[in-house]
């Protein structure tokens, strides 16, 4: 497996010649995407996204915010009002055989025929893309999902979590290029979801491209390459995980006392600092990205007060105070 | 096209068929049966015999229409509104299929399934009667067109459906009577001459009609009529599967 990908990604190169730079080609391109439902919902406001091969982003919002609706509408599944897709250089409608056939979709809801076996519904979704029978490779997926035991077994007679692998199997079946997963974990315990994002990981080295939504923040920071944030159907921005976290780093700086102090003192009063533990110690909150963190004003201003400092600690904030403040300015 | 994938859906659909095979046969064997003691046994000691056919062979044609346009209807509707129903419809939406493959795979095991059962029958009844069959190739032609257009009406209410209620409505309250008073247990001939008229009317009528002529040479309209009848109603089912699959009605929302 690892040897096929390198010679063909190798045999890739050379045929590209010295355009190294082309590597990184663009996997699905959105333009100017809006979707009214037939009530007059819009539910996209138009979204644009372009996503290299490759690339695992990960896709963030509140209840509603329209990420079902963008993958659906990627897929095939609802009509587009405007805008255009691309997925692969294909246009989703004109040249919907070849864009499909590259598109793997977990959806977000458990639909699945319950008298079905694990076996058939596979098999079923690999014909269905037009793929000729694979036994093999059927079985390396079902191994791989922890299915294997489970191949004859009726879909109504598995847990809630193995249904989602099911779907999952039945996504990966065709050998997609790129893979939609629509809160792959949700409802899923915490085993399972590192196992999730361990498949992810393997996708991802196989040059799978992935687009998935989720609401554990965690998970996005865990194996997104970049993070995109939706809401209202708007797409407020994508960035590098590292760079959004460094953009809207906020940074707090936590500092234990020798003796606790019940007030802050007025020499003080211009930081921005709280008491906690009871006044066993101050929390400082600063922007990474500022010219000045103050901190150190902050530390001689605290030594003229008299304050004697036992330790420090500084804590970064995570993606989910970072989502939770973007949404709220949406909405403010 | 895209072979496998209608290859798949027939498949699939066919699979489901032979899960529940013994619904699927016994209960119309046994129907038949019980059509046979009552109207052939029963009433047919009274009426003897229909332009010279025994009353017991000369439902036979009817009931198999019977079973197969109810059947056909039956099973192409609820083929394809169970994916809507459950779901799983998501998965024909998003692969690269288009919707003439995804009615041929549907269409096709529907058709498949209740020209099954219309041999089955066939094949029960010669148990009861005796048959002969006059027109053996007519009589395949007319089975085989006649599974595969109210198939397709089965299809088109299947799509349209939006509930179980409106799934079971048209077949209860336009096909089943149009089939029971279409002559399936009786000649046109039987009824008063006003009654006769009225009778024309009805689609289902032509179709019983060519049928029987296939299995004793005679009819109640001339057979190309009847031909004609079958032919139009196929092009009309087709030609309304061709609209939705322009403009994507109740399938992409
Ligand atoms: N078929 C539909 N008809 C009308 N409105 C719809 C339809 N599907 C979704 N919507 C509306 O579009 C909006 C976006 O829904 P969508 O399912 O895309 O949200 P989401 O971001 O996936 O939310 P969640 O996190 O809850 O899954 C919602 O307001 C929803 O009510
Ligand atoms: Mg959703």
């Amino acid at each position: 497996m690892q040897f096929r990908l390198l010679v063909g990604q190798g045999a890739w190169l050379m045929t590209m010649g010295l355009k190294i730079t082309a590597v990184e080609c663009t996997m699905l391109e959105i333009t100017d995407l809006k979707k009214t439902y037939e009530g007059g919902f819009e539910a996209l406001k138009g979204v644009s996204l372009s996503i290299h091969e490759g690339e695992i982003i990960a896709l963030l919002g509140p209840n509603g915010a329209g990420k079902t609706t963008l993958i659906s509408t990627i897929c095939g599944i609802t009509t587009s009002s405007s805008g255009q897709i691309k997925v692969g250089g294909f246009c989703v409608e004109k040249e919907f055989r070849a864009a499909r056939s590259l598109i793997g979709l977990v959806p977000q809801e458990i639909n699945l025929e319950p008298f079905e076996t694990v076996m058939n519904t596979v098999k079923f979704s690999r014909g269905l893309f037009g793929k000729r029978r694979d036994d093999a490779y059927i079985e390396s997926i079902l191994r791989k999902l922890s299915l294997w035991e489970k191949r004859g077994a009726r879909v109504m007679e598995l847990s809630g979590g193995m249904k989602r692998r099911v779907l999952i199997a039945k996504a990966l079946s065709h050998e997609p290029k790129v893979l939609f997963l629509d809160e792959p974990t949700a409802g899923v315990d915490v085993e399972l979801r590192k196992d999730m994002w361990e498949i992810v990981e393997e996708l991802r080295a196989s040059g799978v491209t992935i687009i998935l939504t989720t609401h554990y923040i965690e998970e996005a920071e865990a194996i997104a390459d970049r993070i995109g944030v939706i809401n209202k159907g708007q797409l407020l921005l994508v960035e590098e995980k590292a760079a959004l976290m460094a953009r809207f780093g906020q940074k707090q700086l936590r500092i234990e006392l020798q003796d606790g102090i019940t007030d802050l003192p007025d020499s003080l009063a211009a930081y921005d600092l709280t008491l906690e533990e009871g006044g066993a110690s101050l929390v400082y909150a600063y922007d990474t990205k500022a010219d000045r963190t103050g901190i150190t004003t902050l530390l001689s201003d605290l030594a003229s007060a008299g304050l004697v400092l036992r330790d420090l600690q500084t804590e970064q904030s995570s993606l989910e105070d970072i989502f939770v403040d973007l949404v709220k300015e949406e909405q403010s | 096209m895209n072979w496998a994938a209608m290859k798949a859906i027939y498949v699939n659909e066919m699979v489901r068929f032979f899960r529940t095979i013994t619904q699927s046969f016994v209960s119309p064997v046994i129907s038949t049966s019980l059509y046979f003691v009552v109207f052939g046994s029963a009433i047919g000691s009274r009426i003897e015999q229909v332009d010279g056919v025994s009353y017991g062979a000369f439902i036979v044609p009817g009931l198999i229409m019977l079973s197969i346009m109810t059947q056909a209807i039956a099973n192409a509707s609820f083929g394809i509104y169970f994916p809507k129903f459950i779901g799983t419809i998501y998965e024909l939406l998003s692969a690269p299929v288009n919707f003439i493959e995804i009615v041929i795979g549907y269409v096709g095991a529907a058709a498949t399934k209740s020209l099954f059962l219309g041999v089955v029958i066939l094949i029960t009844a010669g148990f009861f009667v005796d048959l002969s069959i006059a027109h053996p190739i007519a009589m395949m032609a007319f089975m085989v067109l006649t599974c595969v257009s109210f198939s397709l009406l089965g299809f088109i209410i299947g799509i349209w459906a939006k509930n179980f209620e409106q799934l079971q409505l048209v077949p209860l309250l336009i096909v089943t009577p149009l089939v029971f008073l279409g002559g399936s247990f009786y000649s046109i001939s039987m009824l008063p001459p006003f009654w006769q008229t009225v009778t024309l009317f009805n689609p289902v009528v032509y179709l019983i009609s060519g049928f029987r002529w296939s299995f004793f040479g005679l009819a109640d309209v001339p057979v190309f009529t009847s031909l004609f009848a079958i032919g139009g109603f196929t092009a009309i089912c087709l030609a309304a599967v061709w609209w939705i699959f322009k403009t994507g009605w109740r399938i992409r929302s």
